[in-house]
């Protein structure tokens, strides 16, 4: 039924598509190319690195070949699940199923539930914030002091997380903010050493009934926050939310150009403009226009859909794709995008046409 | 013992005790450490780490022209590329001072990580590298606005940097080898900074390296030289005339040889160790290293010693550390200085060559071209030795082992530790495997070893050191009461994890009732021999018995240990009597699945690492 309205759409609207929405070219790399594995959770842009957190090792892919980092090398296990670079002293902090494993110059030092104060070795994100290392686990959050070696833990007993299955982490200078699986959004205030929770006002029905006036569900997948514009970005299993300190801001598949509800991750561009995952294919939202990069979920061919504020979707057409429709996470580099699919990596080299932004 | 000199000995003792009685501020010796020499070779600067002062030699004078106050314990210090400025890292001030040679006044005070041992700046002057010995890291301070800007991940004990010769580099070396995995082959690491974007761009592993001292590269840049201690740490220390305790070694490297190669400084039947300071000639003729026990300084002929590796197969270049025969072929001298040498400098003309005497209190100054000391600078200090300075002489020496091979200050580096396993006893191969324990506050802790069967240190330090370990000629009774006193008399140094007015943060006093708790969580009494402060009672937090926690080893011959002492437990991992647990968590999170060692399965995550927070600050 969705396919259908969505084709009446486009074939009605083919002619106001907006100009000027990002266009790429799409390079896909696979096992085949030296990736480690083809479902990559995860994506990382390092300066001219890229990390892409895999199923069965991490890759590094500099001066155009691929390194694969596995256990044997030191790493905490083999399933990567995200990546976080720290821009100052240029080392890499790993989430992997076993633990946490800090990548630096060659070496691998990895903290885990046993041999360090890391809450759970199941970790899903980390994200790095000066001195400290902030890490999302399945049994709460956690924080390492890289100068004092002192952990803090953070669940149910010291804020208010009734779930503790934190599943991304986003620390910006001045605030934390936790996804919580099942437990909406957790924010911590750097200044005043506090801690609100963000939850969904229906509770976890998967139907909205109160549009715009809170975080869309409790089942959050990823935060994104950009913070030099105050505005926090939440991917969610049903529908994506957008919050600017006062209101909140709903979108889902039947309002918005997302092409699905089901979204793995958020990613900021600033407080306007964001890159959504979803399984349906990657999407991009300007403020008012959206667009889909994918291979059609039916023929499989290369797809491009640009939606306009008032609705209309326009079909444009482009010679490649992402090298999946389910798509889990990006990473920017300049212009271009990195794109971390459930059959490899993807490669978007921006295309620059007259009117293009 | 004859009569006479039992008398004798009986009469140090009674003076030692009634001059020790009161624990009385031991006598400040100056304890040159390192040396720099200015530019235009005018000035000699020697840092004395004893009295924590910067002593300017004026070379012309041929007088001590000034001295310097700097912070507490300094370690390390270097001289900008231009000469006008000094940097002391001071290690127990975590501080670094900056000295203006034209003054000759500290114009700054810097901020540095935990017990700071080196400082140095880049070329330019932007950036300052310190090498931080507990902090296991490394700051980097905007010298244009005085602040640390970052702290860099280093090894274990980052302690000695150098810069290499364009600028490009900063090299930190590494006083403690990587926690490795327990019973696995020590290995340690050269970090490697690039100073244009400041970050860590390669560590250099060093296999079998524990304890890396200084680093030196060549004018040219091409040669890069560490001097390193091997332990041989996984077989029984019983084959000390086989050479199997220590090898006393360079790890060599650069485009000069390629792929990096260890080489030893000893010969088939004469060790020189531990090897702490290096400086290569200019012209790369020849380079040099202080042997601190062994009151030397190795020369080595740098043209031989290219020419050796060159000659030398993969398999050979591999190998060359053991070939103790090797160093007959770059082994161009060894020169006595005075005792315990340590940090050593080249003049510019490259004639004379600065050796910073520790214990001896003063500074050899060699003649490069005769190879022989002609002249000495006196650094005053106490007109007498005490029985801790001549305990500390012994301490630092090598020559009561068989063939100099090692001393106590081989595997207590620097009066600490080595963060090492060992294999002591003769009793069969992985038997009775022993963690390595600081010797800080050791001094009520009786009894000593970790099976408790020392009653007190001079039964520990004297028939069982000349037994089991030298396999020589041990102490007299008087040397052995001087050695006692000074390992008492090791000071206990501060703790970082303590807040400045002495409160506990909420973590830790959390973490404090967990260790004082006579209950579970859920009520049930905690038996006494099971509290946390019970066996670790008194103000060294033992009890000073022996106690089974649980952790005994199938190949250990009692599954009771010595209660250790907690104070600066934090800076001694690896953990337990063997060291097993490579981390404060892994005692508890693996080593103690029914509670024998305390009660802790009853806590969260959290509350463990409370309670390892409090244990930080002991």
């Amino acid at each position: 039924m969705k396919k259908m309205v969505l084709l009446a759409v486009l074939a009605g609207a083919a002619l106001a598509a907006p100009p000027g929405m990002p266009r790429f070219r799409w390079e896909n790399f696979t096992t085949a190319d030296g990736l480690p594995d083809n479902h990559v959770f995860n994506v990382c842009v390092d300066g001219d690195r890229v990390w892409a957190a895999t199923e069965n090792g991490l890759g590094l892919y500099q001066d155009g070949k691929w390194r694969v980092f596995t256990p044997k090398d030191g790493l905490a296990h083999r399933a990567v699940l995200y990546v976080a670079p720290d821009p100052r002293t240029g080392d890499v902090w790993i989430a992997t199923m076993g633990g946490l494993s800090r990548y630096s110059a060659g070496r691998f030092d990895t903290f885990t539930q046993l041999n360090s104060g890391l809450a759970n070795d199941v970790v899903y994100g980390v994200s790095v914030q000066g001195d400290f290392v902030w890490a999302a686990t399945a049994a709460g959050g956690s924080r390492l002091n890289t100068r004092t070696g002192e952990w803090t833990l953070f669940n149910e007993r010291n804020t208010p997380m009734y779930e503790i299955w934190t599943y991304a982490v986003d620390a910006k200078p001045g605030k934390v903010y936790y996804a919580v699986w099942g437990g909406g959004v957790l924010e911590y205030d750097v200044n005043s050493d506090r801690w609100k929770d963000y939850n969904d006002p229906d509770g976890e029905t998967e139907i909205v009934l109160y549009k715009d006036q809170g975080l869309v569900h409790e089942i959050t997948t990823s935060v994104s926050y950009a913070e030099r514009d105050g505005i926090l970005w939440v991917a969610t299993y049903f529908g994506a939310s957008r919050y600017d300190g006062r209101n909140w801001h709903n979108f889902l598949e039947k309002d918005s150009g997302l092409p699905s509800n089901f979204l793995n991750q958020v990613k900021a561009v600033d407080g306007k403009r964001a890159w959504f995952s979803t399984d349906k294919g990657l999407a991009y939202y300007d403020g008012e226009n959206w667009a889909v990069y994918r291979p059609a979920l039916d023929t499989h061919k290369p797809e491009m859909l640009v939606r306009d504020r008032a609705g209309a979707v326009t079909r444009v057409g482009v010679d490649t794709a992402p090298a999946h429709h389910y798509v889990l996470g990006v990473d920017f580099q300049g212009e271009d995008i990195w794109v971390a699919t459930a059959k490899g990596l993807s490669h978007g080299i921006r295309v620059r046409e007259e009117g293009s932004r | 013992m004859t009569a006479r000199r039992g008398w004798r000995t009986m009469g140090a003792i009674v003076l030692a005790i009634a001059g020790m009685g009161a624990r009385t501020p031991s006598a400040r010796y100056p304890s040159p450490i390192e040396v720099a020499v200015s530019p235009d070779g005018g000035r000699v600067y020697i840092l004395c780490e004893g009295t924590g002062e910067v002593a300017v030699w004026d070379t012309r004078a041929g007088a001590i022209v000034k001295r310097v106050a700097v912070g507490r314990v300094p370690k390390g210090m270097s001289l900008a590329a231009d000469g006008r400025r000094i940097w002391v890292a001071n290690s127990w001030s975590d501080n670094v001072s900056e000295i203006d040679t034209g003054s000759l006044a500290v114009v700054r005070t810097l901020p540095a990580g935990e017990e700071p041992n080196a400082a140095l700046a880049d070329r330019a002057g932007r950036f300052l590298y310190v090498a931080n010995r507990i902090g296991n890291d490394i700051s980097v301070v905007d010298l244009g606005t005085g602040q640390e800007v970052k702290r860099l991940a280093a090894g274990r004990g980052a302690s000695y940097l150098a810069l290499s010769p364009d600028g490009a580099r900063v090299y930190c070396t590494h006083i403690y080898p990587r926690m490795g995995r327990p019973r696995s082959q020590p290995e340690s690491e050269i970090t490697v900074i690039d100073t244009a974007r400041q970050v860590v761009m390669e560590r250099k592993t060093l296999a079998n390296a524990a304890g890396v001292f200084h680093v030196a590269l060549s004018a040219d840049g091409r040669l890069g030289l560490a001097a390193q201690l091997r332990p041989k740490n996984l077989i029984p220390l019983a084959h000390v005339e086989h050479g199997w305790v220590f090898g006393n070694s360079l790890s060599v490297f650069g485009a000069d040889v390629g792929e990096p190669v260890q080489i030893p400084l000893d010969e088939l039947d004469r060790y020189y160790t531990p090897p702490f300071g290096v400086a290569i000639a200019r012209d790369k003729s020849a380079a040099y290293v202080s042997t601190t026990g062994s009151d030397s300084v190795t020369v080595i002929d740098v043209a031989g010693l290219l020419r050796t590796i060159a000659a030398a197969s993969p398999e050979e270049r591999r190998m060359m550390a053991n070939d103790l025969s090797a160093s007959a072929n770059y082994v161009a001298a060894r020169i006595p200085v005075g005792h315990g040498p340590k940090g050593l400098a080249l003049s510019p003309d490259g004639t004379r060559l600065y050796v910073a005497n520790r214990t001896g209190d003063d500074v050899s100054v060699i003649d490069t071209a005769s190879r022989k000391v002609t002249a000495t600078i006196g650094l005053g200090g106490p007109g007498e030795l005490t029985f801790e300075r001549r305990g500390e002489r012994l301490f630092f020496s090598a020559r009561f082992a068989f063939q100099g091979h090692f001393g106590c200050a081989n595997c207590h580096l620097e009066a600490t530790f080595d963060g090492l396993e060992w294999d002591l006893e003769p009793d069969g191969f992985g038997k009775d495997i022993v963690d390595n324990r600081l010797l800080e506050d050791v001094a009520d802790t009786a009894p000593f070893k970790w099976n408790g069967g020392n009653p007190n240190l001079e039964t520990e330090c004297g028939p069982r050191t000349e037994k089991y370990f030298y396999r020589a000629q041990s102490y007299s009774p008087e040397e052995l009461f001087d050695l006692v006193a000074f390992i008492k008399s090791i000071p206990l140094r501060p703790n970082r994890h303590r807040l400045p007015n002495g409160e506990l943060t909420a973590a830790q006093e959390r973490g404090k009732a967990i260790f004082e708790r006579t209950r579970k969580k859920d009520g049930t009494p905690i038996p006494q021999a099971n509290q946390c402060a019970v066996c670790h009672s008194g103000p060294h937090y033992t009890n000073q018995k022996l106690a089974d926690v649980g952790t005994g080893k199938p190949a250990d011959r009692s599954p009771k240990f010595d209660t250790p002492q907690l104070t600066n437990v934090v800076l001694t991992a690896p953990y337990l009597h063997d060291g097993s647990a490579r981390t404060l968590e892994e005692i508890w999170t693996v080593f103690n699945p029914r509670d024998q060692h305390g009660v802790t399965n009853d806590l969260q995550k959290d509350e463990l690492n409370d309670l390892i927070e409090y244990l930080k600050t002991l």
